[in-house]
């Protein structure tokens, strides 16, 4: 897509022109203090959000943002009282009126042409994916089984201040349990909820899906390098609803194999560890 | 536009004295009990302004500061001040200030109509809210779940936080506060449309009204139509949490989904029933100080028409990730992106109207003007989050916090102060100074800009919302909103002394302050009005505005 990589150096002129002294720069993962863009993306769907929020979206937000506030500067020095005392009186102009109907319909248009496709491509699960786990939400923790390797489950609670520092891990994002997924591998997500709702998010994978009780929803994501990642519940579940983060670990298919063994029960079969690769 | 050729001035001595307390219990003129429901406005401005206080100071640092478990309580209180801070601004704030408060006071006049069509039903109108809103704060004192008063699930009211997930009586309280509230705007909307199609002065025909009543008119239209919906879904949490029904209960076969998709077919609506009647101060204020009439005044009518039409089907865009299937996500992202061609005409159209007028900068005036610049940006954002693509990255997090403050906490609040600035010399007889009011106003615009552009950023890097602490990484911009809120803090006192130097004072301000451009009928009345106008009805002559 050559016009997105064009767009996308327009993004970044504008976004860098509007926010000139705060640095854009991000090396680590997640979120970076100061930060004022989109998470480093950790998927290809992440990538494609951020170009079409960089590239497409923000030119035009920037655009009309700027539009408006140079018309309204500029009607206040030309009309204003001293400088226009006798108002004129025309109240219509077909042609003008006819534009400013018919731009922002093409703008939508353009706009539209960019998010459709994607909006398809990371809703619909593609038809060949490689594992599937089963994300449940709780108050106030997530739980995780992996029905292709059967016997694996797990818990995640948020660590405390304390643990996380002793670990080295971010407070309020890292669990004593992540979520292990290999690197390059299409994870089907199915999702619900034991008691209210709550939300699944994973800014670096451009995932976000509402755990509903009684209903299974799905997604599902393909994480271009390995690392650790990080969500947070994002939909409002009661008292604790900040510190139930979400901790995932993407890892290469010989270290997933190795977690998958040391994780499973005796009788687990190997046919699954072959589908993982 | 138009004119009056009688104006109706004499001031009639049956006017009771202010501290009659029977004059504002039994009152049935459109006047008093508009100025009951700016008051009440006022105050819960002040209490719901009073509670987002208390979320920037928690939100000031990373950890628990505020609600730690001391004198405001724990976590679970930080939910109850969120949930209240949106029902209190939306339900008793906005809506009675620009509806019942200017509403009452001016759809009347600006018809050339002696008072409401229903005066009786009027006051009772009024004098439910302030019964709904004794409940609403009521609910906060009673148990709601564990061992936490109140209910701490968010103005959305999503089952089953808000069935199993909060079973003691505080959500019960609550939602009889709002089926109260929803009684009451059903009754005061019914009025207006009577009072709109059938108490129109000779002459006054309905593409004569001013825009304010049209304005006016929608919003009345869009309330009736969307609280039964409301009043259905809150009755069907009633009745799940007490008689056993599941309507939202999985367990029975239920469906939590279907509350938010009733939900959100009356909440769509009612962002639009908070700004469609600021959209009508907003014209009438551009219009009188560029003294020039509205640019394209057909399209104006008939784009507040198209925005409160699709404002009906575009609701599930508040739902993108509940789960729904690929197809109607897609008609939700394109029938949400049409209603920025009417907003687009409606902005563009204001400009156009202060293109080549005469602009005065008057208090009114640089609200409206500060408006259409924070709608703006509200209005682009709305663009990309119409999207569902970008959305799921975005949603629930500080970038909607930000969007949606943008247009409702700047966008309708500025109306509310634009209108407020424009027709106080009218309703209470003084003029106020302007100094203090170009001061409201600059604290105010750099205020709220500060609390809410930076959430922009923290959306985008993924801060969720509604979280009562917050790690370490988000520190910057949220140390940086709180500033903006002390800024405006500071913006509401030097409002209120506005407020009393204007009483104190008491400067008269003549029937019309603001000149040629102010051509609307309350004009021709005295300041303030007399107690009962136009008992002849006056008698218009097109001056060919339009």
């Amino acid at each position: 897509m050559k016009l997105i990589d064009y767009a996308k150096n327009i993004g970044l002129l504008a976004t860098i022109a509007l926010m000139t002294n705060v640095n854009i720069v991000q090396a680590a993962e997640g979120p970076v203090d100061k930060g004022i863009t989109l998470q480093p993306a950790a998927s290809e769907v992440a990538h494609d959000i951020a170009s079409f929020h960089n590239a497409v979206l923000m030119p035009v937000m920037v655009g009309i943002s700027l539009l408006v506030l140079v018309l309204l500067i500029y009607v206040g020095i030309k009309f204003n009282e001293k400088a226009n005392p006798k108002p004129a009186t025309f109240t219509h102009n077909v042609p003008l009126e006819i534009a400013w109907t018919a731009v922002p319909v093409l703008i939508l248009i353009f706009i539209a042409i960019f998010s459709f496709p994607l909006l398809y491509k990371e809703d619909v699960t593609p038809a060949k994916f490689d594992l599937t786990v089963k994300v449940t939400g709780n108050q106030w923790y997530w739980s995780y089984e992996y029905p292709d390797a059967d016997g694996i489950s797990l818990t995640a609670n948020m660590l405390s201040e304390e643990e996380a520092k002793a670990q080295n891990k971010p407070f309020q994002f890292a669990t004593d349990a992540a979520l292990v997924v290999p690197v390059n591998k299409v994870v089907r997500v199915q999702i619900t909820a034991s008691d209210v709702i709550h939300s699944w998010a994973l800014p670096a994978f451009g995932v976000k899906i509402d755990a509903v009780p009684g209903t299974l929803n799905e997604t599902w994501f393909k994480a271009e390098r390995t690392g650790t990642f990080y969500g947070q519940c994002s939909e409002i579940c009661g008292i604790r609803h900040a510190f139930m983060p979400i901790e995932i670990k993407v890892v290469t298919d010989t270290e997933y194999a190795a977690w998958l063994a040391s994780h499973k029960t005796a009788d687990a079969s190997p046919v699954q560890l072959a589908q993982a690769q | 536009m138009a004119h009056a050729a009688h104006t109706d001035n004499d001031v009639h001595s049956d006017r009771p004295s202010i501290f009659n307390p029977w004059r504002w219990l039994n009152s049935t003129n459109h006047k008093d009990i508009g100025t009951m429901y700016l008051i009440f406005a006022i105050v819960a401005g002040l209490v719901g302004g009073g509670m987002s206080g208390l979320m920037r100071w928690e939100l000031m640092e990373p950890g628990i500061q505020v609600f730690n478990g001391g004198m405001w309580g724990d976590a679970h209180n930080y939910n109850v001040v969120i949930t209240m801070h949106g029902l209190i601004m939306i339900f008793f704030m906005v809506m009675p200030a620009l509806i019942g408060g200017f509403g009452n006071w001016f759809v009347p006049i600006m018809i050339g109509a002696p008072d409401m069509a229903f005066p009786r039903m009027n006051n009772i109108s009024f004098w439910l809210m302030p019964a709904s809103l004794a409940l609403g704060v009521l609910s906060t004192f009673v148990p709601g779940t564990g061992s936490g008063n109140g209910f701490g699930g968010s103005w959305v009211l999503y089952p089953p936080l808000s069935t199993s997930g909060h079973p003691g009586p505080a959500m019960d309280l609550l939602i009889l506060s709002l089926h109260i509230a929803g009684i009451s705007s059903i009754l005061g909307s019914i009025n207006f449309i009577t009072t709109i199609l059938n108490m129109r002065a000779p002459g006054m025909t309905m593409f004569k009204m001013p825009l304010f009543v049209w304005a006016i008119f929608y919003t009345v239209w869009l309330l009736v139509l969307s609280l039964p919906v409301l009043a259905g879904a809150l009755t069907m949490l009633l009745t799940d949490r007490n008689f056993g029904t599941g309507f939202f209960d999985p367990a029975q076969g239920g469906d939590p989904v279907m509350f938010q998709h009733l939900f959100w077919f009356f909440g769509h609506p009612e962002v639009y029933i908070l700004i469609l009647p600021g959209f009508g101060i907003v014209s009438q204020i551009i219009s009188t100080f560029s003294k020039k009439p509205v640019f394209g005044y057909l399209g104006m009518v008939f784009a507040m028409g198209m925005i409160g039409f699709v404002g009906f089907i575009v609701w599930a865009h508040h739902m993108f990730t509940v789960g729904m299937d690929v197809n109607l996500k897609a008609y939700f992202v394109a029938a949400t992106m049409v209603i920025a061609v009417p907003t687009g005409i409606k902005i563009f159209s204001w400009i156009a109207t202060m293109w080549g007028g005469s602009i005065r900068f008057s208090v009114p005036m640089m609200w409206a003007i500060g408006f259409i610049f924070v709608f703006t940006i509200g209005g682009v954002t709305g663009v990309a989050l119409a999207n569902s693509s970008f959305d799921v990255i975005v949603h629930d997090t500080y970038y909607v916090v930000a969007h949606f403050h943008y247009t409702m906490s700047l966008g309708a609040v500025f109306t509310i102060f634009a209108g407020f600035y424009y027709w106080l010399p009218k309703m209470s007889g003084y003029k106020y100074n302007s100094f203090l009011g170009t001061v409201h106003f600059w604290l105010t615009f750099i205020g709220v800009n500060t609390v809410f552009f930076p959430q922009h950023f923290l959306g985008l890097q993924g801060m969720p919302r509604r979280y009562v602490d917050y790690a370490e990484v988000f520190a910057y911009f949220n140390k940086i909103s709180t500033i903006g809120y002390v800024i405006t803090a500071v913006g509401v006192l030097v409002f209120l002394l506005m407020l009393l130097e204007c009483f104190i004072m008491k400067r008269k301000a003549g029937n019309n302050p603001w000149g040629d451009g102010a051509d609307t009928l309350e004009w021709t009345l005295s300041s303030p009005p007399p107690f009962h106008q136009f008992s002849e009805p006056p008698v218009f002559e097109d001056k060919g505005g339009h």
